[in-house]
């Protein structure tokens, strides 16, 4: 990979209280490249997310974004933390799908999904409408426009959740477990939708997940997390058929089996 | 049923102030609940700490006694407050203190994901407010705020004690004018609870309005 990386993290560590989540956590992420993140739960896979996403703030380390400091930023030639702007402004090149969902109970799904581009990116109704609609048909609901979430099952609650992202068109999307909270049956519409987002588009997407097949189908690399530490990072080839560890073998086939 | 009817007129006069104390009353508490509730949960700490000094007085202290204060307490200090004033002031003031307790739980009670989204949207501050939180805490709090509204219009009648004539000093003295005392306290009972009722409506109308299409989980 001669490229620069989209995303470098550096010595990242997270604390809560005195539980180590991430302990010098180092990871590069290329522009476009699928990655997804397998681990046990409590592995830090959701808190490295949150941080990137800036829900959680990092206790050490530095995560450079297009080599813009996301934590951090230069101010009269020294690193200081970032402040409220500078988070803004990063902000725009991240996005985020959620466990469970988060949407707007309040408002339709094409509100859902056209309210932030009309409020923060500032297009006009008629534009974030239309991008609106356009991405709730591209994720299979453009019959469910004028649905509130509370009328739609669970994969088409996420369905809108990814559409909603979408929307505000992010270089790098973080999934966070997006089919974790869904009734089996659902799953696979939602990995329908995630799959052909990894196919066609060129975004740069981070999935945390516990769907081992679809990460060896779609990742372009895995990462195998445990107790905060990217333990093993392979082709999916590799991490599925060929690990190096014997702690990786033993989470997948435990995994596996099941 | 004619003997109710003619004592009608004489408490008219009272009805109206009543109506009055209870629209300014309600006006200056729905502007002090929202500061209230807003400012316990503010980040700059002397504003949450007046917001709390303001919950905490005017909850734990009584309202017959913090109209005393307004009305023969204040002229000690120079301050000279016009009855009606001191009644909506006081009224404002007293159920602004338990509204302010609504509005902080009804903004809490809003699951912590709503602002996380609003995050990860790169939505700022104030339209998570106006956008998201708002509208979601205002159906919340809607039907307690109704519960509270009602409070104050009975509440209302203590102003009688600092010379306003309401709907019950009127009551008052009608009674002793006419002697015709369990046909006055049963009119003022049904003036009162057509009142209150009225009230609930209007406030259920008001919700009803608001979730037009909208169906909430865990409300409704």
């Amino acid at each position: 990979m001669s490229t620069a990386p989209i995303v470098s993290v550096r010595g990242l560590c997270k604390r809560f209280g005195t539980h180590e989540v991430l302990k010098e956590f180092d990871m590069d992420i290329n522009p476009g490249e699928k990655l997804s993140i397998i681990g046990p739960s409590g592995s830090g896979k959701s808190t490295f997310l949150r941080i990137l996403m800036t829900l959680e703030k990092p206790n050490a380390g530095t995560i450079e974004i297009e080599g813009k400091g996301l934590w951090h930023m230069e101010r009269g030639g020294k690193t200081v933390p970032a402040d409220k702007k500078h988070l803004r402004a990063m902000r725009t090149q991240v996005g985020m799908v959620f466990q469970h969902f988060n949407l707007f109970p309040h408002m339709t799904a094409l509100q859902n999904v056209a309210m932030a581009p009309k409020q923060v990116l500032g297009l006009t109704r008629d534009e974030a409408n239309e991008r609106g609609q356009d991405l709730l048909e591209r994720v299979g609901l453009g019959d469910k426009l004028d649905a509130h979430p509370n009328q739609l099952s669970g994969g088409q609650k996420q369905r809108v959740g990814i559409a909603r992202a979408l929307a505000m068109q992010p270089k790098v999307m973080l999934f966070d477990e997006v089919t974790s909270a869904l009734d089996p049956e659902l799953v696979g519409e939602v990995l329908g939708v995630l799959r052909e987002l990894a196919h066609e588009t060129d975004m740069t997407m981070l999935l945390v997940t516990h769907e081992m097949r679809f990460a060896q189908e779609i990742s372009d690399r895995v990462a195998f997390m445990d107790h905060g530490q990217v333990l093993e990072l392979d082709t999916p080839a590799n991490i599925f058929t060929n690990p190096t560890l014997a702690r990786t073998r033993e989470f997948l086939n435990a995994v596996l089996e099941s | 049923m004619s003997a109710l009817l003619d004592l009608i007129p004489s408490l008219l006069g009272g009805l109206w102030v009543t109506v009055q104390l209870t629209l300014g009353g309600a006006l200056l508490a729905c502007i002090l609940a929202w500061l209230g509730g807003l400012g316990k949960r503010s980040g700059f700490w002397p504003v949450r700490w007046v917001a709390i000094a303001y919950i905490e007085v005017f909850r734990g202290t009584s309202a017959l006694v913090q109209l005393f204060w307004f009305f023969y307490g204040l002229p000690l200090f120079g301050i000279h407050l016009a009855p009606m004033w001191a009644g909506i002031l006081v009224l404002g003031l007293n159920i602004g203190a338990y509204g302010a307790e609504i509005v902080r739980g009804g903004i809490q009670s809003i699951d912590k994901g709503q602002s996380e989204a609003c995050t990860a949207l790169n939505l700022t501050p104030f339209q998570q407010f106006r956008f998201v939180l708002l509208p979601q805490a205002l159906v919340r709090i809607l039907p307690p705020a109704g519960n509270l509204l009602i409070e104050l219009l009975k509440t209302t009648a203590l102003v009688s004690l600092i010379t306003l004539s309401d709907l019950t000093f009127k009551g008052m003295i009608l009674r002793a004018e006419t002697l015709r005392t369990a046909e006055i306290f049963a009119l003022l009972l049904l003036i009162y609870f057509g009142l209150a009722q009225l009230l609930a409506f209007l406030v259920r109308r008001i919700e009803l309005r608001l979730k037009r299409g909208w169906h909430m989980e865990g409300t409704s």
